[in-house]
């Protein structure tokens, strides 16, 4: 949490004696503030108060890596509660979780699901970032030799084991990729405390309570671990969204280190439904991790896709590239749509073509990723720029035509475009819903 | 005081309590009634105190056969009584468990069937004959012929309190003033704008309207279309509902239904998309997920489509509520 200058303030000697470049101890507070001058100007500063503002300047939630490479994941680092107050930074590592107990046949099997859960929806690639290992058989070989199977996926990874030796086993052949411990208990937490500083790798502790949890990593951060999660154990679905937005906003608002790491939650219910259900909920309330037991492309997609949607900044549009894309197996002769860059206008558009059957091109104007009626409402789309992509030579050395479908809500711009262009203007539905119908019944007649 | 007890933020205000339905006592004939809203705080965080009334799930019914593009899992799952909206509402009820059913009148449209005013007001009444739950009747979305169709409707369902959908900024005069006269709750339109959800809400009490028989309805972005932005639209209104905003404490309705299963992910087949999952199930995972984000937002009503859905989202709302 940020502080202001005048709690700066108190923290300095306030001699004013301009060691540091300013008038007044007052004035080099606020230049602190504002993150435009250093502690080390100071020469008189004492040792605890350059301790509260190193601390007052690290983020609310700690940010944590898991895993090493080009695919390591970082979570955490989060600084509000909802993401219209700001944006969400890290997307939650959503992971699958593999067993140790399952026969030679079922183990590749499982790893191989694993590795199909990489998608590419809406122009984008998304997938499973982590995935957990499960010490089931308590037999730390069985452990280290699966942590070993599962490591050719390449994804960061979460050992999951109740026991120290079972972990040190499996660190054996892992802890170079960094993996993330889960989870160290009150009992437990000395002996994983010391694994994780000795591997430097980050660990999550477990307790069922938030005072529980506070303990865990005062004491695992003193005995030296650098990054930490927590996890809530046996508590229901609601007592764990309670949790977790209390320990949110303990951190982001009240400032309280103890409870300033991300969050990882399991979700192994067998009724696949409540499954989803519950990783969901926590995907998007305030989870940094979240693993399941379900490793179906039709479970893993939906959750995928929620990360993703919330995860986006709210601030900035999100935006496709402006070109001509075809839809289906164009033909010179296939219909020509146009619409706007704002990525979900387009894939809106994009899905009704698709939905009608009938192979299109739409082109994309780029419109600073606005919609249609804001695009022309703020003079970012007009007949000029349309007619300069029309006659351009990546539209005609692909269409043979020259009729183009407007969108139904710039009907207004069809004398211009025309003019502009010289192409004929077909004046399109003003929903995307229509589309469909429009390409069958309207296009073939025009 | 315990940690979660200092972390829990403290709310000025709540959100209405909307009752939609009205049994014999109140006049009607609805063997219960539901009611909505009433939230002290953001949903579902039991030790700040439990909301008053859970998410209600209804169903949507169509006042015609629903067109032939929608993906077959979902046609299938429903099976033959999509034939008759009397059927397919009762077949919600009795077999499905929708608390409630959404009628839409998608066949009044003139580019559908272009039933007429007559013609809805039957379906209308037939569906209250069938079954019993309380009703959401929802226009064909033209302004014309809503204005024509939605009043006949709601004189045919007078005293029986249902919700219907939906007014707008430019479009609320005609059926707010039906409403009025047959007791019936409303559907208020922003399309993702607070300002406008506020608007709407001034608008149509200034026509004497009680705020407490207002739903918003901020429009619903299905999962990978749109979601974030009702997502968040939700949220904000209900944090400003919470701290004290009086014209937005009204509870939300989401259409999710019909907008999940028009998302590519729900209606692909194998073959299109072979490393997407089962094509079967595919569509109903789109719908829960899409319904458990918007719970998380801050949603009263959730119309949904898929049986199996709407049996797994209410089996989800329990477990947040337990």
């Amino acid at each position: 949490m940020a502080l202001k200058a005048l709690d700066i303030f108190k923290l300095l000697p306030k001699t004013n004696c301009k060691e540091c470049g300013c008038p007044t101890c007052l004035a080099f507070a606020m230049k602190l503030a504002q993150k435009q001058a250093s502690l080390d100007d100071c020469p008189t500063a004492s040792d605890d108060a350059k301790a509260q503002l190193e601390g007052a300047a690290a983020p609310p939630i700690q940010l944590v890596t898991i895993g090493a490479g080009p695919k390591k994941v970082q979570v955490g680092n989060e600084t509000v509660m909802f993401r219209h107050d700001e944006t969400f930074h890290h997307p939650p590592g959503i992971g699958t979780i593999i067993p140790d107990n399952l026969d030679d046949a079922a183990l590749t099997e499982r790893v191989a699901a694993a590795g199909k859960l990489q998608f590419h929806r809406v122009g984008t690639d998304i997938g499973i970032t982590v995935v957990g290992v499960e010490n089931v058989s308590g037999d730390s070989a069985t452990f280290a030799a699966t942590v070993e199977r599962v490591k050719t996926l390449g994804l960061p990874m979460v050992l999951m084991a109740q026991g120290a030796d079972q972990v040190a086993a499996a660190l054996g052949v892992c802890a170079d990729e960094r993996p993330l411990i889960h989870a160290a208990t009150a009992d437990t937490c000395d002996a994983f405390a010391a694994l994780a500083a000795e591997k430097t790798c980050p660990l999550v502790v477990s307790a069922d309570t938030l005072e529980g949890l506070a303990e865990l990593t005062e004491k695992a951060k003193a005995a030296g671990v650098e990054e930490l999660m927590m996890t809530l154990t046996g508590a229901s679905t609601p007592g764990e969204l309670d949790a977790l937005t209390s320990a949110r906003q303990l951190a982001t608002r009240k400032g309280m280190r103890s409870l300033g790491y991300p969050c990882l939650v399991t979700s192994t219910d067998e009724d696949v439904y409540r499954n989803v259900g519950k990783a969901s909920t926590f995907v998007a309330k305030y989870a940094g991790v979240v693993l399941t037991s379900l490793y179906q492309p039709e479970h893993i997609l939906p959750l995928l896709t929620v990360s993703q949607n919330i995860y986006t900044d709210p601030r900035k549009p999100i935006q496709v590239e402006p070109k001509l894309y075809e839809v289906g197996a164009v033909t010179p002769e296939s219909p020509l749509l146009f619409t706007t860059n704002f990525s979900l206008t387009y894939y809106t558009v994009e899905g009704e073509v698709e939905a009608s059957r009938v192979p299109a091109y739409i082109g994309v104007i780029d419109t600073e990723g606005t919609s249609v009626l804001t695009a022309f409402a703020a003079d970012k789309l007009t007949s000029g720029e349309v007619a300069e992509f029309l006659n351009s030579e990546t539209v005609t050395s692909k269409v043979s035509h020259k009729k183009v479908i407007i969108p139904g809500y710039v009907s207004v711009m069809s004398g211009a475009i025309k003019e502009d262009s010289g192409w004929e203007v077909l004046v399109g539905p003003r929903e995307a819903s229509g589309i469909s119908k429009y390409l069958k019944t309207v296009w073939p007649a025009a | 005081m315990s940690m979660i007890d200092d972390g829990r933020e403290q709310w000025a205000a709540s959100v209405n309590e909307v009752t939609i339905g009205a049994t014999s006592e109140d006049g009607g004939t609805r063997g219960s009634a539901v009611t909505i809203g009433g939230a002290k705080a953001l949903p579902f965080i039991p030790s700040e105190g439990q909301a008053p009334r859970k998410p209600v799930v209804a169903m949507e019914v169509f006042d015609c056969e629903p067109p032939a593009d929608w993906p077959a899992p979902l046609l299938e799952a429903l099976g033959d009584v999509v034939k008759s909206p009397a059927e397919w509402a009762k077949a919600c009820v009795e077999q499905f468990g929708a608390e409630m059913i959404c009628l839409t009148l998608v066949g009044t449209h003139p580019d559908s069937e272009n039933r007429s005013a007559d013609e809805a007001a039957a379906t209308v009444k037939a569906v209250l004959e069938a079954v019993d739950v309380p009703l959401v009747i929802w226009g064909c979305d033209n302004d014309e012929k809503d204005n024509e169709v939605l009043p006949k409707c709601s004189q045919a369902a007078a005293g029986e309190k249902c919700l219907f959908g939906t007014v707008k900024e430019d479009n609320y005069k005609t059926l707010v003033a039906s409403c009025l006269a047959d007791g019936h709750a409303i559907v208020g339109l922003s399309p993702i704008d607070i300002n406008i959800a506020k608007q709407v809400n001034i608008l149509v009490s200034e026509m004497g309207f009680p705020l407490d028989r207002i739903v918003m309805y901020q429009t619903t972005g299905a999962l990978g279309y749109g979601i974030e932005y009702t997502y968040s639209i939700q949220e904000r209104g209900r944090v400003a509902a919470l701290s004290g905003d009086k014209m937005m404490a009204l509870p939300v309705i989401c259409m999710v239904g019909q907008e999940a299963w028009r998302a590519k992910e729900s209606k692909a087949t194998n073959e299109e998309q072979p490393g997407w999952g089962d094509e079967k199930t595919r569509g109903v995972f789109w719908e829960i997920t899409t319904a458990t984000a918007l719970l998380q937002a801050g949603s009263d009503i959730l119309v949904m489509r898929h049986p199996e859905a709407v049996k797994a989202l209410r089996d989800h709302i329990d477990t947040l509520t337990a």
